[in-house]
């Protein structure tokens, strides 16, 4: 038996450490490790609640906004504020062209090398990769001669014996299964890529002020001022500048995104019975269509589908979230079996690892700066995956038609769909239901502006004179790598407790009283590792959850003490 | 695209067809790079040399207690894009966000960035150091963040630190935070040292900044704070394109009031311009797109050391922060805030410093014009450094609320 630690594992956001068993080429167990704490739940204690979001919003700069949005939903709903519709439209559409952006970074930039060899890439024939891209796409840049130039581009790189940020990769492992032709395509677009998100999230710009980290919110709605005649607002102009670059973000996922998920995926079905894990699936829902944020009209419906059991979806309730702490580095005055609620969370740091450096934790006891998250008891998969297998059960042909055709296409039922492989083709799936809706938010925006409507914030609970003495709220949304939520409580107009359990806590945080793996550790056992020294089998199923770490802290036992711990996005 | 395919196929460019840009669109950049620098067009020709050579320096990044915001700021660079600063014009051989190697190959290439380019390759640090607890607070592959910093940072030619968090502890270190959290010239006095701060820094500084030492082999100028002047010379207010309803008392007084929808001064809605050097009002954001005040809402003064504390709560009015009982302009409070770098610890507690500046400018000044614009670079500089706060840290009436200095 060999044990392997992977830290860092890169192309995700954070700080994250992998350690597995490995047994006749086999992960035969596995644990999942943060190793970054920040603090900013406790950081947010006292503060005036309105400023909560500029500072949640900093949880995370890869799925930037996300912690915005919730933070404002939680707050609102503490002091019971509705948001006029124009907010929930603008909203919508930040999160939306968010996810779609942070869908398309993930495949390219933060998973693709784990599928793409970039070596083999320089042995394809351009003209046959011309063949193999035209055959799949109607995308225009798919001529032999562009193809030889992103060769040549990559040769001359390759050439100059400086290979940057592609050194050291696991080039020539047995794993990687493309084509040349299907390498310099996926080359080729990874370099396409880089440009379009850069353009597409120009979107944040225009509704935001800018991205990273868009500055537009406001407890109550959005700062966005609306009218269409004047240069400093969004105005006719800028409306017209969404809806062209949420076409060409139509024509990307089309185009590129999706053809090129489809073809690598064919070269890798056996992925499609690898990594599935727990099999269990949550998902809070987001996305409303009314500004009552009423659940049946969520574009994205919540559920909980247990045991891979397509026919049931269960409702949830969010009291029936609870953290534990068993083997993360905090203890509880009741002792570290017991599972909290977010609004009695109790988080007192306690470090027991061993001092760095070290070179293996002791996972038979704490090993994560992560807590374990856990739903009426059960360890749950949040993401993409869980959004598509919810609203595919739940009948939304929106997601069905899209599922369908994918399944079709590479010649597989929907159980496939519970595997690494699955993983990826859900967020490529979920980039396009969610793409084709943006121009549908914009034109019911456009619709109220033409009926006069320019509300954008509710200002009569804008003063804290205004406001009940004590509430407590929690905000949820559906964010690019899964569930998130922020549970506050706010008392004589400060914030007396705030925390976040984030979509990355759920998927990567460590085993719970129960010793119930979280979804990581859970995915990674059976995973095939061909050689540990090069082990990018295991980071397949790591990175298909689209791991995105990042710390804050959270605070105060019943008695008032203060404490931290950390959070994963 | 047809453009562009022809002129790879041209062969007439042998030189450039290497990096697969145009000649004409190759010194159009570098005439844009040499504005955003604020250096003469006459740079250019220099600067087009400087990116022509053959062999890239290298460049490592490093990742501590961050959100990866600076990061992704980077990839929205433009000009030049992120893919010609990775492939063309640096050596970026190690940046955990991106690179294809994790684990110990990923080790492996910052190790032997370290032993074959000592002293010769940038170090760019993302996200704060964590000090408290032996460092327990932030390890990557086992090493505390503050190992890895001390080995990477002491042997490269010089260290740039991305985000209000690398250069000054940013939010873990905001009152509450526990984990000993600075920024690198804390974390390890005495280095070569730039410091672009931000939340996250706009990604069009980093390019500039990254092209100017390629161009002249050193780091460009900096203020007390070593921040970059060309980004951080000026201040938001002066050069708001709002700034003249300022001047005429136009102020946004609800959201989405008729003046909000005029495109009128955020001011009283607690816009943070006034007290806030850097160039957001001109190269903007996301290929110079929008910025915040633009789009409506305030600036919350990302750009100064310990804005969490000095300029929250973000809504109120610049001179009512934390209830200060005289009479101030935003000006004065302008001056004031953005002189002050000490850590607060307390609650928020920006009140006693910022009086005790207005006293002293108040003396020093007579009363300074609320609408005077003309305020020089050197001028905003010496207000915003450290020498400013070196000069009134021996206020007499100094009380605990201030904290430790940074």
């Amino acid at each position: 038996m060999t044990r392997i630690a992977i830290d860092p594992i890169t192309r995700i956001e954070g700080h994250l450490r992998i350690e597995v068993e490995v047994q006749d080429g086999q992960v035969t167990d596995a644990w999942s490790s943060g190793t970054m704490f920040r603090g900013i739940e406790m950081i947010l204690r006292d503060r005036d609640p309105r400023d909560a979001w500029v500072f949640a919003q900093r949880i995370c700069g890869v799925c930037t906004t996300v912690h915005a949005l919730a933070s404002v939903r939680s707050v609102e709903d503490a002091l019971g504020i509705t948001i006029p519709d124009n907010a929930r439209l603008i909203r919508n559409l930040i999160a939306g062209s968010q996810l779609v952006q942070d869908h398309v970074i993930h495949f390219y930039h933060l998973h693709a090398l784990d599928w793409v060899d970039v070596t083999l890439a320089l042995k394809a024939d351009p003209g046959a990769t011309a063949t193999l891209a035209q055959s799949i796409s109607a995308y225009p840049k798919s001529s032999k001669t562009y193809f030889k130039g992103v060769q040549d581009r990559l040769r001359a790189f390759v050439n100059t014996g400086q290979l940057g940020l592609f050194a050291n990769g696991y080039w020539g492992h047995p794993a990687y299964k493309l084509p040349p032709e299907a390498n310099l395509l996926g080359v080729a677009h990874y370099l396409e890529a880089l440009d379009w998100q850069r353009d597409f999230i120009r979107i944040h710009a225009v509704l935001g002020g800018k991205n990273p980290h868009p500055q537009s919110y406001l407890v109550g709605g959005m700062a966005t001022a609306l009218n269409l005649d004047n240069e400093a607002t969004v105005n006719a102009d800028r409306l017209s500048l969404l809806a062209q670059l949420f076409q060409r973000g139509q024509d990307f996922v089309a185009q590129v995104y999706l053809p090129d998920v489809l073809a690598i995926a064919s070269f890798y079905k056996d992925w499609a019975k690898i990594g599935a894990g727990l099999g269990n699936y949550m998902v809070y829902g987001d996305y409303p269509s009314d500004v009552q944020n009423d659940q049946d009209t969520y574009f994205f419906p919540g559920g909980l589908m247990l045991g891979k059991d397509l026919t049931s979806i269960l409702p949830v309730d969010q009291q029936q979230v609870a953290e534990y702490v068993t083997h993360s580095w905090y203890t509880y005055n009741e002792g570290d079996g017991a599972g909290l609620h977010p609004w009695k969370g109790e988080t007192q740091p306690n470090y027991t690892g061993p001092q760095p450096p070290y070179e293996f934790l002791n996972t038979d006891r704490k090993y994560s700066w992560l807590k374990s998250p856990r739903y009426d008891g059960h360890s749950v998969e949040v993401g993409p995956l869980s959004r598509m297998l919810v609203a595919y059960a739940k009948g939304k042909t929106y997601v069905t038609q899209p599922v369908n055709s994918v399944l079709k296409q590479l010649h597989v039922d929907a159980t496939a769909l519970f595997s690494t492989l699955g993983r990826v083709a859900a967020r490529a799936i979920e980039a396009q239901v969610m793409v084709n809706q943006l121009p549908v938010w914009l034109a019911q925006l456009e619709e109220n502006i033409g009926r006069g409507d320019l509300r954008i914030h509710e200002v009569n609970h804008w003063d804290p004179s205004t406001w009940p003495n004590e509430g407590f709220g929690w905000g949820h949304h559906e964010a690019p790598r899964g569930s998130l939520a922020h549970w506050v409580h706010i008392k004589g107009g400060k914030i007396a407790n705030y925390q976040a359990v984030v979509p990355s806590t759920w998927n990567a945080g460590p085993r719970d009283a129960q010793g119930q793996r979280g979804a990581y550790e859970s995915a990674l056992i059976g995973t095939p590792v061909a050689n540990p020294e090069q082990p990018v089998e295991i980071l397949r199923t790591v990175h298909s959850f689209d791991p995105c770490l990042a710390c804050a802290v959270h605070v105060i036992d019943p008695k008032g003490r203060e404490y931290a711990n950390i959070r994963v996005v | 695209m047809e453009n562009h395919e022809e002129i790879l196929t041209d062969g007439v460019w042998a030189a450039l067809e290497r990096r697969n840009i145009s000649r004409r669109s190759f010194l159009r950049f570098c005439s844009v790079m040499a504005g955003a620098l604020a250096l003469p067009a006459s740079y250019a020709p220099r600067i087009a040399r400087a990116l022509e050579q053959t062999r890239r320096p290298a460049l490592v990044w490093l990742e501590f207690q961050d959100c990866a915001g600076n990061s992704e700021s980077a990839l929205r660079a433009s000009h030049p894009a992120f893919t010609d600063i990775v492939l063309d014009l640096l050596s970026w051989n190690y940046h955990e966000l991106v690179m294809a190697p994790s684990g110990k190959a990923a080790e492996k290439s910052l190790q032997d960035t370290i032993a074959s380019e000592r002293g010769n390759y940038i170090a760019v640090v993302e996200g704060s150091i964590p000090l408290a607890e032996n460092g327990v607070y932030c390890t990557i592959g086992g090493r505390s963040a503050i190992d890895i910093a001390q080995e990477v940072c002491t042997n490269a030619y010089a260290t740039i630190a991305v985000g209000t968090c690398a250069s000054f502890g940013g939010i873990p270190a905001a009152a509450g935070g526990v984990t000993g959290a600075v920024g690198v010239s804390q974390a390890i006095p005495g280095l070569r040292l730039i410091n672009l701060s931000a939340c996250p820094m706009n990604g069009a500084n980093l390019a500039a900044t990254l092209v100017h030492y390629l161009t002249f082999k050193e780091l460009p100028a900096t203020d007390n704070l070593g921040r970059p002047l060309f980004a951080h010379g000026d201040r938001i207010h002066d050069d708001c394109p709002r700034r003249a309803h300022y001047d005429a008392g136009q102020f946004v007084q609800e959201w989405g009031d008729e003046g909000h929808r005029q495109g009128w001064c955020l001011y009283k809605m607690g816009c943070k311009g006034p007290a806030t050097n850097y160039n957001c009002p001109h190269i903007q954001w996301n290929d110079g797109t929008n910025w915040p005040i633009g789009v409506g809402h305030g600036c919350v003064g990302c750009a100064q050391p310990q804005f969490w504390d000095t300029m929250s709560p973000f809504y109120h009015t610049l001179p009512n922060v934390g209830g200060f009982g005289i009479e101030a302009t935003a000006e004065e409070v302008g001056i004031a805030v953005v002189a002050t770098v000490a850590t607060l610890t307390a609650a928020h507690a920006v009140g006693t410093v910022v009086k005790k500046q207005i006293a002293k400018n108040k003396a020093k000044q007579g009363q300074p014009d609320p609408a005077a614009s003309g305020t020089t670079t050197a001028t905003t500089t010496s207000v915003s450094g450290l020498s400013a706060e070196g000069q009134e840290a021996s206020q007499p009436e100094t009380s605990n609320e201030e904290g430790t200095s940074v």
